[in-house]
């Protein structure tokens, strides 16, 4: 078997834990969240032997390198990551409820690789991207991307348990951004629903990504679209309390989710310090003679940076403890995401090789 | 207590008070990290340092034709096409530089009396105060308990001080005091990245430099082409991409460079590459581009050529020269040349670039001035360079043709810079990794056993400290001994 043989079946067990997960929740059947548990290190699994296949894959080609240089493998990487610090969060807190708010970010970012048509295939360096400097600052960059990944979702659990009233700012932070989330990841399903079974289209070059929803040709539908979606906000602001006491009814306390993205966060700056920053600055400094040229990519690292040294110093002041560092923790990844992504989509600059296209 | 408002002198002092206060504050570390981070979407938005019409263009497609031009002039004046380099922006970080400084050595003085404070031992008073806290009984003697409790101490780290009164025992030590340090250690690596920066900024020079292969200078070019004195001579002997097989992939760029300096070759044709800089006096060179001088006539072709049981020789041979293959009558004329040769449907050659992707010779070969074949021969087949008679014609470079782009940087403050990236390093990993650490174990004798108070506890990291505390009981104590 190859290795995207592999990887479709560690899609295809994150897709189908992620729906046994979330059943469980609404359900608290225990043995369903168990077979959840089972099928994403079944998952897991796969996605490792997928991983160390394709790296020997490379040697065997003559090219021979680690598997996180394009866009492609990086989000490859970082589902890995979270998905192992996901399974290593479950097993420390026996929190398995946490499982069907961290299987959909693994969904969403395959389904950006599925649908946007990127390039899978293994290509071999330009010059500039042979350098170790550059190897330790990926690899340290997507395990701390994958650690606010799950800081986020903490964070964002925060919100719903500590949130008391509809009126209150958090509380319409959290539906909002709950909402876009889920939104975004209903939009892919459709997409995927649309083309690939009722279609039957193989996603290849092509970026079918929202088009079915909201960037399709057809104006109505788009404007239909956001319609929908301005309806489930609205509909999550007002049933938001279903999903609290859902989560209270797993003994979940404010506590605890507080200290869970503190940890995930002080696990993920210090690396992403480390690793993102400092590495990167070395190896444009042995590249090309800048190690900081303020390119858009850099910025937005910074400001990811800033948003987390941000949450750190707010977490000592009084004031600002509960509510408001759990919103920053949610921005932040945010940022992170937009760092990741958005810089390639919307901005240009130096970091060209991980183009869409 | 009553205010003396009159004393002008305490007033002034007050001011004086609160400003260093509100600079030392987190809260305006908070503010002005936000501000750094939103006022550098701006720049990431805007693209830097580019023409004015690029700029205009941009404005043009954001805000339509008519409030371009106005939104150009506020930018304009804000610096937007320049803000990382604008005073306003350079002043916010100056302003974070003062905050950082003040706000710790606002705390150093605290910090410092933490961490040189002796430990008190424990009052059993207080026990049930601490956050970590055992409690249970061994049977035996006051000496067999200690015995038993010590190394448990030890294998947690520590080395312990000991107390000793009429019945009762106590050890109790601390360690990992100067993590407490760490925080600032981070803080002043950021100010050591600014200063290098600034050094940088101030004594440095940052430009570039274009060098045909073959040619030399002793200048280099800033970005708005000024010329730079490099006070020494630098030659590009030989400049080459390499590509992953026959594909238009490069997978190497790479100049070989001699430094001339008062005469002397102190380094002799080094070859560089991206990510392998050369160094010298202070300046770095980096490979950074490259790129064809089509006009240039004074390009040789070499060959490398191997007359049928003969030995290699490389020839080279101007545009339109001749060649002889050694000790035959055979000559080589050169009819035209092309730096990227393709086919297209019709199998007519054509060159597809300027870049010297797929070089390729047309050589007419004449035995004592009769034509005798015409051979195309190509640097990346070698199936082109047999000729029928059993001689080897291969093409090993087209010299000349060819400018290697060199990024040339002088920076003093680098090092400095790297200095505060190691501070950082360290400094983080003493801050989120490591801990300062308290323990107190509290033996009474109790006729026939030793009743066991273990208080302890940790500034960060309480819960892992935890489990390594009951880890070291369960290995030592309870698998063996009764509790209670």
């Amino acid at each position: 078997m190859s290795s995207s043989e592999f990887f479709g079946y560690a899609t295809m067990g994150y897709i189908v834990a992620m729906i046994m997960y979330i059943v469980f929740i609404a359900f608290k059947n225990e043995r369903l969240g168990f077979s959840a548990s089972i099928i994403t290190i079944i998952g897991f699994s796969c996605h490792t032997i997928a991983f160390i296949m394709r790296w020997l894959d490379s040697y065997s080609m003559g090219i021979g390198r680690a598997p996180l240089t394009n866009l492609y493998e990086s989000i490859v990487f970082f589902v890995w990551c979270l998905m192992l610090g996901y399974l290593v969060i479950e097993y420390k807190y026996k929190y398995r409820f946490f499982g069907a708010f961290v299987t959909p970010i693994a969904g969403m970012a395959l389904g950006f690789v599925g649908l946007t048509g990127m390039s899978q295939e293994i290509q071999p360096l330009v010059p500039a991207l042979k350098s170790n400097w550059l190897l330790a600052h990926v690899t340290m960059s997507f395990i701390a991307y994958s650690a606010f990944a799950l800081s986020f979702v903490t964070a964002l659990l925060y919100l719903v348990v500590a949130t008391e009233k509809k009126s209150e700012g958090a509380y319409i932070f959290w539906t909002i951004a709950g909402s876009v989330f889920f939104i975004i990841i209903a939009a892919m399903g459709i997409d995927y629903v649309r083309y690939a079974l009722v279609e039957g289209v193989k996603f290849e070059s092509q970026n079918y990504l929202l088009t079915s929803t909201f960037l399709n040709p057809n104006k109505t539908i788009t404007f239909l679209s956001y319609l929908v979606s301005i309806l489930i906000i609205v509909i999550v602001w007002h049933y938001g309390f279903v999903l609290k006491n859902l989560l209270i009814s797993f003994k979940i306390k404010t506590a605890i989710l507080d200290e869970l993205t503190y940890k995930m966060v002080a696990v993920g700056f210090p690396i992403f310090t480390l690793g993102g920053l400092i590495f990167g600055a070395i190896w444009a400094d042995q590249a090309w003679g800048v190690y900081w040229s303020w390119d858009p990519k850099e910025t937005w690292s910074l400001i990811t940076w800033l948003f987390y040294a941000g949450y750190l110093h707010a977490r000592m002041l009084k004031g600002w403890r509960g509510n408001k560092v759990a919103i920053i923790a949610v921005v932040g990844f945010i940022t992170v995401v937009f760092t990741y992504l958005g810089v390639n989509i919307f901005l240009a600059g130096l970091h060209s090789y991980g183009d869409l296209s | 207590m009553k205010k003396e408002k009159l004393d002008t002198g305490i007033e002034k002092k007050n001011i004086i008070d609160r400003v260093w206060k509100f600079l030392a504050s987190v809260k305006l570390g908070i503010i002005l990290i936000s501000l750094i981070a939103f006022t550098s979407i701006i720049g990431t938005i805007i693209e830097q340092n580019v023409q004015p019409e690029k700029t205009m263009k941009f404005f043009v497609k954001l805000f339509g034709p008519e409030l371009a031009p106005k939104a150009y002039v506020v930018a304009q004046k804000l610096d937007f096409t320049d803000m990382y380099n604008s005073t306003w922006f350079l002043s916010i970080l100056f302003i974070f530089s003062v905050n950082l400084i003040v706000c710790s050595l606002e705390r150093l003085p605290a910090i410092y009396r933490a961490v040189n404070e002796p430990l008190k031992p424990l009052n059993i008073e207080a026990f049930n105060k601490y956050s970590i806290k055992k409690h249970f009984k061994l049977k035996g003697n006051m000496e067999n308990a200690k015995k038993t409790i010590y190394p448990i101490i030890k294998r947690l780290g520590f080395k312990t001080e000991g107390e000793r009164s009429i019945g009762i025992y106590q050890y109790y030590a601390q360690k990992g005091m100067k993590t407490r340090y760490a925080v600032y250690v981070i803080h002043l690596s950021i100010i050591v990245i600014f200063a290098g920066a600034v050094i940088g900024n101030l004594f440095g020079f940052n430009g570039y430099l274009n060098l045909p292969e073959g040619s030399k200078s002793s200048l280099a070019y800033t970005r708005d082409g000024k010329q730079h004195p490099l006070g020494f001579t630098i030659k590009c002997d030989d400049f080459n991409v390499d590509f992953y097989g026959n594909s238009d992939m490069p997978s190497n760029y790479t100049s070989w460079l001699t430094v001339i300096d008062n005469g002397v070759e102190v380094i002799k044709t080094k070859h560089i590459q991206v990510n392998k800089p050369l160094q010298y006096e202070g300046y770095t060179f980096y490979q950074s581009s490259y790129g064809p001088i089509p006009d240039n006539n004074e390009v040789l072709l070499v060959f490398k050529v191997t007359p049928k049981g003969g030995k290699p020789q490389f020839v080279s041979v101007g545009k339109n020269g001749n060649f002889n293959i050694e000790s035959t009558k055979l000559t080589g004329k050169i009819v035209t040349f092309s730096p990227a040769l393709a086919f297209d449907e019709e199998d007519k050659p054509y060159t597809y670039t300027k870049m010297l992707n797929n070089p390729a010779a047309l050589v007419s070969f004449t035995e004592d001035g009769q034509p005798k074949y015409d051979r195309l021969i190509l640097k990346r087949y070698s199936e082109t360079w047999e000729l029928p008679d059993g001689h080897k014609v291969e093409l090993v470079d087209y010299f000349g043709y060819q400018y290697t782009g060199l990024q040339v940087r002088k920076d003093p403050g680098v090092w400095i810079v790297y200095l505060g990236c190691i501070l950082m390093a360290i400094g983080l990993y003493a801050s989120f990794f490591l801990n300062h650490k308290k323990i107190w174990v509290y033996l009474t004798d109790e006729k026939g056993y030793i009743d066991i108070k273990i208080a302890a506890s940790a500034n960060k990291h309480k819960q892992g400290y935890e489990i390594k505390i009951d880890t070291l009981l369960k290995k030592y104590i309870f698998k063996e001994k009764t509790t209670k």
